[in-house]
C-alpha cells in the first residue's frame, strides 16, 4: 500500500467510527434520517461499482431491494430472520446473474428500459401470488430488531462493499471494467471476457441490493409490494451516485448525504410534489454538475494545492 | 525463414443476408512473414481481417492458427491465443492516460502481465515504438500519429502470434508516414507475422514479402508486391478495364 492509500484508508475507519456513533445521539429523528442515509449510501455505492466504470444505468435496483424485503417478509414465520438474510443474499445473487446472462447483451437505453421493466415485472408477480395463494395484500414482519441495530447492520454492509469495492479497483477485473467502459471493442481484443465480467459486477451489486432489503423489512414491520418494488427507490439510487460521481468510490456518499438532507426537506416541504421535484434535481445534476461533487472535488483540489504552494 | 504455417485461411465466407462480402477466401502465412492484403475500397479487406479477430463470425470455411482452429471463437478467445490488432479509425480510452492504454494490451490476452512487470513492459514498448511524450499524458494530448503509436504499442503489449494492422498507416502525412513504414519495418526484422491491410503502395512495396489481393470479396491474385501490382486483373480492379 502507498502512503496515500494508508491515510485513507485510516479516514475512511474513522469516519464508519463516527457514523456508528449516531443511535447514541438520543434523537429519534436522527436516527432515522440516518438509516435512510446509510441504506442509499450502501445501494448507490454498489450500484456505482458496475454501473460507474461500464456506463450501464441500471434500474433494478428496486426489483432486488423488494425482492430481499419479500423473502423476510413471506419466510419470518417459519425461519430465523439471519436465515432469511442469507437466503435472500443468495436468492439476489442467483437472480442477478440469470438477469446479466439475458440482459448485458443489450447496451445503452435497451438496458436502461429493460432494467425498468424487470422491476415491474417482478412486483406484479409477487402481488399475483400474494392474492391467490396468500390472505391479505400485505407481509407482517414482527421482531425484536430495533433502528440502531438496522442501522449498524447497513453500516457493517457498507463497510463490506467499500473493502470490495477498493479491492476490485485494484484488480484485474476493475481494470478490465474501465476498458470496457472506455469502449468494448478495444476490451474485447485485449483479450477481457466481457461478459463475465459485466455479469460478476452486476451480481455484487444485485446482491447487496437484496441484503438491504432483507434488513430493511424489521424496521417497516408492515410489507406491501407498492412501498418494497418502489420505482422511485431505483431511480434516487441513480440520481445520488451520479450527484455524488459514480467514477469515483467514495462519489456516491458524496451525494447520499447533501441529497437525504434536501429530499428530506422537500417532501416535508412539498409532500405533493415530490415526484416533480425528483425531476427537477435530476435535471440540475445532469446539467449542472455532470461529473457529479467527486468531479468538482477533483476538478478544484490541484487548483487549492496550487495556490498554496 | 521457416515454412511453418502462422495462420491458415480456407473458403472463408461472409454473408450480411443477401450480401456476400467475402467470399470462398483462401491463403496462408508462414511464421515471421508480412502479408499484405490490398483491394479497392469495399472489397472485403476489412471484413476478412474481422473474421481472422473474431469480431465477425464466419459464416463458412476455417481459419487455423498454428494449427489450431479459431473461426467460431469468440474475439476474446482468439485474442488469447494470441492475435492482436490495430483498428482502421484508430481506437483510445480517452479516461485513462498514456501508459494504461499500452497496458490495457498486456493483461487479459496472449500474454498475462500484472503489476510492476506490467509496467516495465509497457514503458520499454512505448519507447519502442517512438513515443516521446510523458506517459501520464491524457489521451486528448496527443497527435494522430501518437494516437497510432499507442494503439500499436497496445496489440503489441499481447506479444502477438499474429499481427494485424488495419490501416494503420492511413491519414499520416509524409513525413510521419516514412517514420510508420520505419516501425512497421522494425517489428519485421524482429521476426513478427503481421498481416497489413493498405492502401499505400509504398509501403507494400518496402514491407510485405507477399501480396493477398481482393476485390469484391474474393481473391484475384496472389504473389510478391512486383508480381501482384503488374498483374492486369489487379490493375483493371483498382483503375478499370481497357474500355472504360
Amino acid at each position: 500500500m502507498t502512503r496515500n492509500e494508508i491515510r485513507n484508508f485510516a479516514i475512511t475507519i474513522v469516519l464508519f467510527a463516527l457514523a456508528a456513533l449516531v443511535p447514541f445521539a438520543g434523537s429519534g429523528y436522527w436516527l432515522s434520517i440516518g438509516v435512510t442515509i446509510a441504506t442509499y449510501m450502501v445501494l448507490s455505492t454498489s450500484w456505482a461499482l458496475f454501473s460507474g466504470p461500464t456506463h450501464y444505468i441500471s434500474l433494478a435496483t428496486g426489483a432486488f431491494y423488494g425482492i430481499g424485503m419479500f423473502v423476510v417478509g413471506g419466510g419470518i414465520d417459519f425461519i430465523p430472520y439471519w436465515g432469511l438474510v442469507a437466503i435472500a443474499g443468495v436468492l439476489g445473487a442467483i437472480l442477478s446473474a440469470l438477469i446479466g446472462l439475458a440482459t448485458l447483451r443489450l447496451s445503452g437505453v435497451y438496458f436502461v428500459i429493460f432494467t425498468l421493466g424487470l422491476a415491474e415485472f417482478i412486483r406484479q408477480i409477487v402481488t399475483w401470488v400474494q392474492t391467490t395463494m396468500g390472505s391479505s395484500s400485505g407481509l407482517y414482519v414482527l421482531t425484536d430488531i430495533t433502528e440502531p441495530m438496522i442501522y449498524w447492520e447497513l453500516l457493517i454492509l457498507g463497510a463490506f462493499v467499500y473493502l470490495l469495492g477498493w479491492w476490485i479497483n485494484r484488480s484485474r477485473l476493475g481494470f478490465a471494467l474501465r476498458i470496457i467502459g472506455n469502449d468494448e471493442v478495444v476490451a474485447v481484443h485485449s483479450g477481457i471476457n466481457t461478459a463475465y465480467a459485466k455479469i460478476i459486477l452486476f451480481i455484487v451489486s444485485g446482491t447487496v441490493a437484496t441484503l438491504v432489503g432483507a434488513l430493511l423489512a424489521p424496521r417497516l414491520s408492515y410489507i406491501e409490494s407498492s412501498i418494497a418494488f418502489s420505482p422511485m427507490l431505483s431511480f434516487i439510487v441513480v440520481i445520488t451516485a451520479l450527484l455524488g460521481g459514480a467514477q469515483r468510490l467514495w462519489g456516491p456518499i458524496v451525494g447520499v448525504i447533501p441529497f437525504m438532507l434536501a429530499w428530506d426537506f422537500l417532501t416535508a416541504t412539498f409532500p405533493n410534489q415530490t415526484t416533480l421535484m425528483l425531476g427537477i434535481c435530476f435535471l440540475l445534476i445532469v446539467y449542472a454538475i455532470p461529473n457529479g461533487f467527486a468531479g468538482l472535488i477533483e476538478k478544484h483540489i490541484p487548483q487549492l494545492r496550487g495556490r498554496r504552494s | 525463414m521457416t515454412t511453418r504455417s502462422a495462420l491458415s485461411v480456407k473458403n472463408a465466407t461472409k454473408r450480411f443476408g443477401g450480401l456476400i462480402a467475402v467470399s470462398g477466401m483462401s491463403f496462408e502465412i508462414a511464421e515471421h512473414e508480412v502479408l499484405g492484403l490490398i483491394g479497392p475500397n469495399g472489397s472485403g479487406k476489412t471484413t476478412m481481417m474481422n473474421l481472422i479477430s473474431g469480431a465477425l463470425s464466419i459464416s463458412s470455411g476455417h481459419i487455423q492458427l498454428f494449427g489450431q482452429n479459431i473461426s467460431g471463437l469468440s474475439a476474446h478467445s482468439i485474442s488469447r491465443q494470441g492475435v492482436a490488432r490495430t483498428f482502421q479509425l484508430v481506437r483510445m480510452l480517452n479516461s485513462m492516460t498514456v501508459l494504461q492504454n499500452v497496458e490495457a494490451g498486456g493483461v487479459f490476452g496472449h500474454q498475462r502481465l500484472w503489476g510492476p512487470s506490467l509496467q516495465f513492459q509497457a514503458e520499454e514498448m512505448l519507447e519502442k515504438v517512438g513515443m516521446t511524450v510523458d506517459m501520464d499524458s491524457p489521451i486528448s494530448a496527443l497527435t494522430y500519429i501518437d494516437q497510432k503509436r499507442v494503439e500499436l504499442a497496445r496489440a503489441l503489449m499481447s506479444n502477438p502470434r499474429l499481427l494485424l494492422l488495419d490501416e494503420w498507416l492511413a491519414g499520416l502525412n509524409p513525413s510521419e508516414l516514412q517514420i510508420g513504414i520505419d516501425l512497421i519495418n522494425k517489428l519485421r526484422l524482429e521476426g513478427r507475422t503481421i498481416i497489413v491491410v493498405e492502401h499505400v503502395m509504398d509501403a507494400i512495396r518496402s514491407l510485405c514479402d507477399r501480396c493477398v489481393v481482393m476485390n469484391g470479396g474474393i481473391k484475384i491474385a496472389e504473389g510478391t508486391p512486383q508480381e501482384v501490382l503488374t498483374d492486369e486483373e489487379v490493375i483493371r480492379a483498382y483503375l478499370g478495364g481497357h474500355d472504360a
